[in-house]
């Protein structure tokens, strides 16, 4: 997806969870939204959180704080909802702010270092570094994983 | 030309010219001697071409062209209609939908047609399209050579001429020589057409008109034509047509014709003229028509689904907003605000019912195709169909006529190989040779229903159970306790069937499953009702619509779901010390039924601090025969929500069919109780 577009500029939403600072191409992103009242979808897995009303469509959301195995937190006023987009789906991500654009030249981006040595290491595509400022470039197709999502089926209780 | 913005227009009435000319095929097969319908498939047919050949679509325009020739020689008797020509005419529709369909679906409508124009053309020249290739290939070359410039009329033409003086008109032949050294003939030929279209109807031109479109012809050509203009008039205005060479208007009498019909056989003529007369006296009928049926048409308008699916959208969120102003109507306990807020709903159900009611489609839409398929099946089985429909007209919302189509061919499919004998067999029982198929739809409270039934050779249940013991599906034991609704149910199991020889048309086990899923996912059920020897039923009921449903609202802790009524039977508030235990299941007496307890807490993993109440609230809901209690902390009430979907992203939830919006802006999941009754 990022390959194809080598001559522009990429823009790049940052996004902060902890103390680190990722970023997702500006394309994958509809809008920021506000955390508002999540309802919980019960037997699913644990990073969902649950479905927001985006504007009148029931929206997934999921922690990303979660996914990548970090503590949760509590939301606050900087907490937001990213909302993604990835082949016809909208997903929503709780992130705890986001307030920057960035551009970075494509060749910028650097290979994700082999150790990286925490946990999200699988849902990295790279990083960039900016005046002294290391972005971590999340995949969104392998944070998403629909696969992982699809293996969920239950069964019926009552005979 | 942009013609982007006509191709709609174009596919849709493509497809409605199609769908006509398909259903009067199959009147004309019944009644081949009916020149109507000829009629009728003529008019589709020459709209159609006319319509490809603006839009450039060469083959389409071309195939309808021949279609069209076999098709007026049929209506001037030139040819006698029988199987084999239909089948050939069916074919070139087979060819047109196809063309049709792949500009529809963004293709270029190119199809080699060249099979089909072939055997047209065959038998336009009076020739079986089963003669030798060959033959085809010479005949196709030949041209016919350019006739006189006098015309000469045939009896049709003739009761034209004679019943439009008597209304008044007067048939004049005009002689139109063009220039030596014209250069494009066929265009003086088109502006000259022109000309006389505007001053009456041409009923005759000699040469053809499609010879003269061609160039086939020197100088000179004669154009027979129906007016009020006197002929000076007519000939002022063709003068001006540049490169006419020469005008001569004669008139056309009845003389010419009552010498000639004298010199004719009376005992074949009077028939003959009579039913031709029938055929002439309704053109100036249709002419008149016309108008009327215009103004007929502005009355109702096309509109892509696409908008009327925003506006659903749209009113969906007003809904929504609906319902949360009447919350907050409700908490600021003014008057004035509270009678606007009422006004408004009053208004915005009305709106509801008239949008829900613009999404309603005749399920004739569905249904229109099924004729041709089943005719298609009866000759492939060799066996005979009478393909009987009641209730076209029945409306279902749009979103469930467009998944029903493949079901129902599925079981009319079935209905027609395993329902169905051959002609053998019936007559050996005593039966009508042929068969007799009722596809049925009609509207019974909040639902509808469609039922396929046959008259043929019913279900067999100990053929069905034995079968089902072989692939497993049921034990040995479970077998003898079957009751016969029981056994029918078994052929909607996966891997089943039962017909000893595997066809082409159904039998590899793979359809009826399918057709109980779709089915249930629209929201609706089927069932089976045959007895051996009379004949099956397969009936289908379907809710009404699938966007807007009415659920009962529940509490969990602070968690809110809605159940659809209409998987509820009732509600009830129960004691805590009336819950029994059977085999680690809790269950209730309810009016002297056992009915297990689920509770809903324990199901959805609610958080919750454990407190007890000495009642409990119970929502008995039922799949088919089998119900359930769920155990509820309390019920909020009854309401009408929009049923919207999870999105892409979370396509299997469990137990959880879809999710709504609240009045408080609050996504409610709605509880899907199919997959907690097993």
């Amino acid at each position: 997806m990022m390959s194809e577009m080598t001559a522009a500029d990429l823009k790049l939403i940052v996004f902060q969870l902890k103390d680190k600072e990722y970023a997702i191409p500006v394309n994958q992103v509809r809008s920021i939204e506000k955390v508002e009242h999540i309802t919980r979808v019960p037997r699913t897995v644990g990073f969902v959180k649950g479905v927001i009303n985006l504007r009148g469509v029931v929206t997934p959301i999921i922690s990303l704080r979660s996914r990548f195995n970090l503590e949760e937190a509590e939301y606050n006023e900087h907490s937001r909802v990213i909302i993604a987009v990835l082949n016809d789906m909208e997903v929503g991500l709780i992130v705890d702010s986001a307030n920057d654009v960035i551009d970075v030249a494509p060749e910028s981006i650097e290979p994700p270092p082999e150790v990286i040595g925490s946990e999200e290491a699988d849902f990295i595509k790279g990083v960039t570094k900016i005046e002294k400022r290391l972005f971590i470039l999340i995949d969104l197709e392998k944070v998403l994983n629909p696969e992982e999502l699809a293996a969920q089926d239950g069964k019926g209780i009552a005979g | 030309m942009e013609m982007n913005q006509y191709l709609e227009v174009f596919i849709e009435e493509s497809k409605e010219h199609l769908q006509s000319c398909n259903e009067q095929l199959l009147e004309l097969e019944k009644n081949p001697d009916d020149i109507k319908i000829v009629n009728e498939i003529f008019r589709s047919a020459h709209t159609l071409k006319g319509m490809s050949a603006t839009m450039g679509y060469e083959d389409l325009a071309n195939l309808t062209h021949q279609m069209e020739n076999v098709l007026d020689a049929i209506r001037n008797q030139k040819i006698k209609v029988n199987g084999e020509i239909l089948d050939v005419v069916f074919l070139a529709v087979d060819d047109l939908e196809a063309m049709v369909l792949s500009i529809a679906e963004g293709g270029d409508g190119k199809r080699d047609v060249s099979i089909a124009v072939e055997k047209l053309m065959l038998i336009e020249k009076g020739e079986s399209p089963a003669l030798s290739k060959a033959r085809a290939e010479t005949a196709a070359a030949i041209a016919e050579p350019p006739g006189p410039v006098k015309s000469t009329y045939d009896d049709f033409e003739w009761t034209v001429i004679q019943q439009s003086k008597e209304q008044g008109f007067e048939t004049y032949e005009i002689s139109i020589a063009l220039r030596a050294d014209c250069l494009l003939k066929a265009a003086r030929v088109y502006m000259v057409f022109e000309v006389l279209e505007k001053s009456g109807e041409v009923i005759k031109a000699t040469p053809s008109v499609e010879q003269l479109e061609e160039e086939q012809f020197d100088q000179e050509f004669s154009v027979t034509i129906v007016t009020q203009e006197t002929p000076e008039v007519i000939r002022q205005k063709l003068l001006k047509v540049s490169e006419v060479d020469r005008i001569d208007v004669v008139e056309v009498s009845m003389g010419d014709y009552i010498s000639r019909e004298t010199v004719k056989d009376e005992g074949t003529l009077k028939p003959d003229v009579e039913e031709k007369a029938d055929r002439a006296s309704e053109m100036p009928k249709e002419e008149k028509k016309a108008p009327a049926a215009k103004q007929v048409s502005n009355k109702t308008i096309r509109v892509n689904i696409e908008r009327l699916d925003i506006l659903m959208n749209l009113f969906e969120e007003l809904v929504i907003d609906r319902g949360r102003l009447e919350q907050i109507s409700k908490e600021l306990n003014n008057q004035e605000l509270h009678e606007t807020v009422e006004h408004m709903s009053r208004i915005s159900g009305d709106l509801q019912n008239i949008i829900l009611n613009m999404r309603m489609v005749p399920i004739e839409t569905v249904f229109n195709r099924f004729p041709r398929m089943v005719r298609q099946l009866a000759r492939d089985l060799n066996k005979k169909i009478n393909l009987e429909i009641v209730g076209a007209d029945t409306e279902l919302d749009r979103t469930v006529i467009d998944e029903i189509g493949d079901p129902l061919v599925h079981l009319i499919r079935n209905a027609l190989d395993h329902g169905v004998e051959t002609p053998e067999v019936r007559k050996a029982i005593g039966k009508n040779e042929e068969g007799n198929v009722i596809l049925k739809a009609y509207h019974s409270g909040n639902h509808v229903f469609i039922e396929i039934e046959d008259d043929g050779a019913g279900i067999n249940k100990d053929k069905v159970i034995k079968k089902a013991l072989k692939n497993g599906i049921i034990t040995e034991q479970s077998a003898s306790a079957l009751t016969d609704k029981q056994a029918y149910e078994l052929i909607f199991a996966s891997g089943f069937s039962t017909a000893d020889k595997i066809s082409d048309v159904s039998g590899r086990g793979v359809g009826l499953d399918v057709v109980k899923n779709t089915i249930e996912s629209l929201g609706g059920s089927v069932s089976i009702d045959s007895k051996v020897g009379q004949g099956s039923i397969f009936s289908i009921q379907l809710p009404l619509t699938l966007s807007i449903i009415s659920v009962m609202l529940v509490e969990i802790e602070k968690e809110k779901y809605a159940i659809p009524l209409s998987s509820i039977i009732e509600t009830a508030i129960i004691r805590k010390a009336d819950v029994l235990s059977a085999h680690n299941q809790k269950v209730i007496d309810f009016r002297g039924k056992v009915v297990p307890l689920l509770s809903l807490k324990e199901i959805f993993e609610v958080p919750s601090d454990n407190h007890e109440d000495e009642f409990i609230s119970v929502v008995i809901v039922r799949k088919g025969e089998k119900m359930a209690g769920l155990v509820v902390d309390s019920f909020i009430g009854q309401q009408e929500v929009v049923l919207k979907s999870l999105g892409n992203y979370l396509t299997s939830v469990f137990a959880i069919s879809g999710a709504t919006i609240l009045g408080d802006g609050q996504v409610a999941l709605i509880v899907d109780c199919n997959a907690l009754i097993k």
